[in-house]
């Protein structure tokens, strides 16, 4: 690859914000060289791209650094505007877009790390929490999919799309796991519907590590944490 | 004419970065007051999710959250403009807006907090001025460089929630020698037309925090 158009993705296997930035490249077929990070030992350059946070995922483009996996995947709509298009034309159908893109990442995200960090009564809480903000999440896309048939092809995948995914595309692991219906067909067959359209693509597959290697990261990591705060 | 309403609260931040935005950019607008302890009806109706100011209304059609929101703004009403052309510039604009919506509302927990825990915030604060002092500003009179952008409005709530917090503090938070770059931006921010006529009454502020 020459020096010009030059794409570095510093990221970590495991985490869902490195994985959204993967898909986006690989959806636009932008070739990019991908770094993996040690998060117990960040490299140089990952310190110097990223001094605020130091944290990972880090787009380096031509030489210039972005982090923040939303920030980056806006980037990268507007740098490379071939299809996919990640958001919509229409301003309106872009503040919805990044609304529930908001709520998924506020109201989903850290919930869900809890439910696959804690037991007992936490835990509860948790996946009650969760369901709650899953029947919203289920009543808010009904106007994002009119027909009720998520429809997602590697032409038309979004934002929102990408998003979800990275947090919710392994519920079956997640359920194996922690012995818990994350997404019920039943209690919101829509997003059982989209996450099952999305988990289909190709370009998804190929991008998604094998079912038993994320069931033991789940494992490795609920063990960890459940150890930790014994 | 395009119909525009901002539904909002004097004490929220938030609702102030709609209002400079849109007045930055010379939007008429009709403002309604919201009693957070009686939402009103068009407020549920319109942010059934959150219920939560501010809320802009376009031709009827709601826009929440105060971020989407300013996207929004930035999108239909392009004069003006408060956000960079250059993808890469509006990915670092975009960077600091999100910074300012994770990290800035340490400081509204300044005063709700006590003793140690208290302390903790205020430590927290800090730390958090420190980074956008190092990292944010530069030497530039406002974050995106000579002119008032998105960033600013972000962050608009530091330049003027400080000074109150110092009051009831007793004590000094954003003080000009440790943090000289952000302490002159608070004064730029704030000699800015738009801004200026646009600023919650501090002897209120402070009344409300006492």
């Amino acid at each position: 690859m020459g020096e010009e158009n030059k794409v570095i993705l510093h990221g970590v296997w495991a985490s869902p914000f490195s994985k959204r930035v993967e898909l986006a490249l690989k959806l636009k077929g932008i070739p990019f060289e991908y770094v993996e990070e040690d998060l117990q030992n960040k490299s140089p350059q990952l310190l110097r791209c990223n001094p605020v946070h130091k944290k990972i995922p880090v787009l380096v483009h031509n030489g210039k650094p972005i982090a923040e996996s939303l920030v980056i995947l806006e980037y990268i709509d507007e740098t490379w505007k071939n299809s996919p298009r990640l958001l919509p034309k229409d301003p309106y159908k872009r503040a919805k877009v990044r609304f529930w893109t908001s709520f998924v990442q506020q109201q989903l995200f850290d919930t869900m790390f809890t439910v696959t960090k804690t037991e007992g009564e936490a835990q509860r809480k948790a996946v009650k929490e969760v369901s709650e903000k899953l029947q919203v999440l289920e009543e808010g896309i009904k106007e994002l999919f009119p027909n009720g048939n998520p429809c997602i092809d590697s032409q038309n995948i979004g934002l929102l799309d990408i998003v979800i995914l990275s947090l919710l595309g392994p519920h079956k692991v997640q359920e194996e796991v922690l012995g818990i219906k994350i997404i019920d067909p039943e209690k919101t067959p829509l997003i059982f519907a989209w996450l099952t359209a999305i988990n289909q693509l190709t370009v998804v597959k190929e991008a998604t590590p094998p079912h038993d290697k994320l069931v033991a990261l789940l494992k490795f990591l609920r063990e960890n944490s459940l150890k930790s705060s014994a | 004419m395009e119909q525009v309403q901002l539904l909002g609260m004097w004490l929220s931040p938030y609702s102030y970065r709609v209002i400079w935005a849109l007045q930055l950019k010379g939007i008429a607008y009709e403002y309604i007051e919201e009693d957070l302890s009686n939402k009103s009806p068009l407020l549920l109706q319109c942010n059934p999710v959150h219920k939560k100011i501010p809320v802009l209304i376009h031709s009827g059609k709601p826009i929440c959250e105060s971020s989407v929101i300013l996207e929004y703004i930035e999108e239909i009403w392009p004069q003006n403009s408060l956000l960079p052309c250059d993808p890469y510039e509006r990915a670092i604009a975009r960077f600091w807006i999100k910074f300012a919506d994770d990290k800035g509302p340490i400081v509204w927990k300044i005063c709700g907090t006590r003793g140690e825990e208290r302390q903790k915030v205020i430590e927290e604060s800090l730390e958090m001025l420190k980074t956008i002092e190092e990292h944010g500003l530069g030497d530039k009179k406002f974050f995106g460089g000579d002119k008032i952008s998105m960033v600013d409005i972000a962050f608009g709530g530091l330049a003027y929630w400080p000074g109150v917090i110092e009051k009831v503090l007793g004590r000094n938070l954003l003080e000009a020698h440790k943090f000289p770059r952000l302490h002159a931006w608070t004064k730029n921010f704030k000699e800015v037309p738009e801004i200026k006529e646009n600023l919650p009454d501090f002897g209120r502020l402070l009344k409300r925090q006492t």
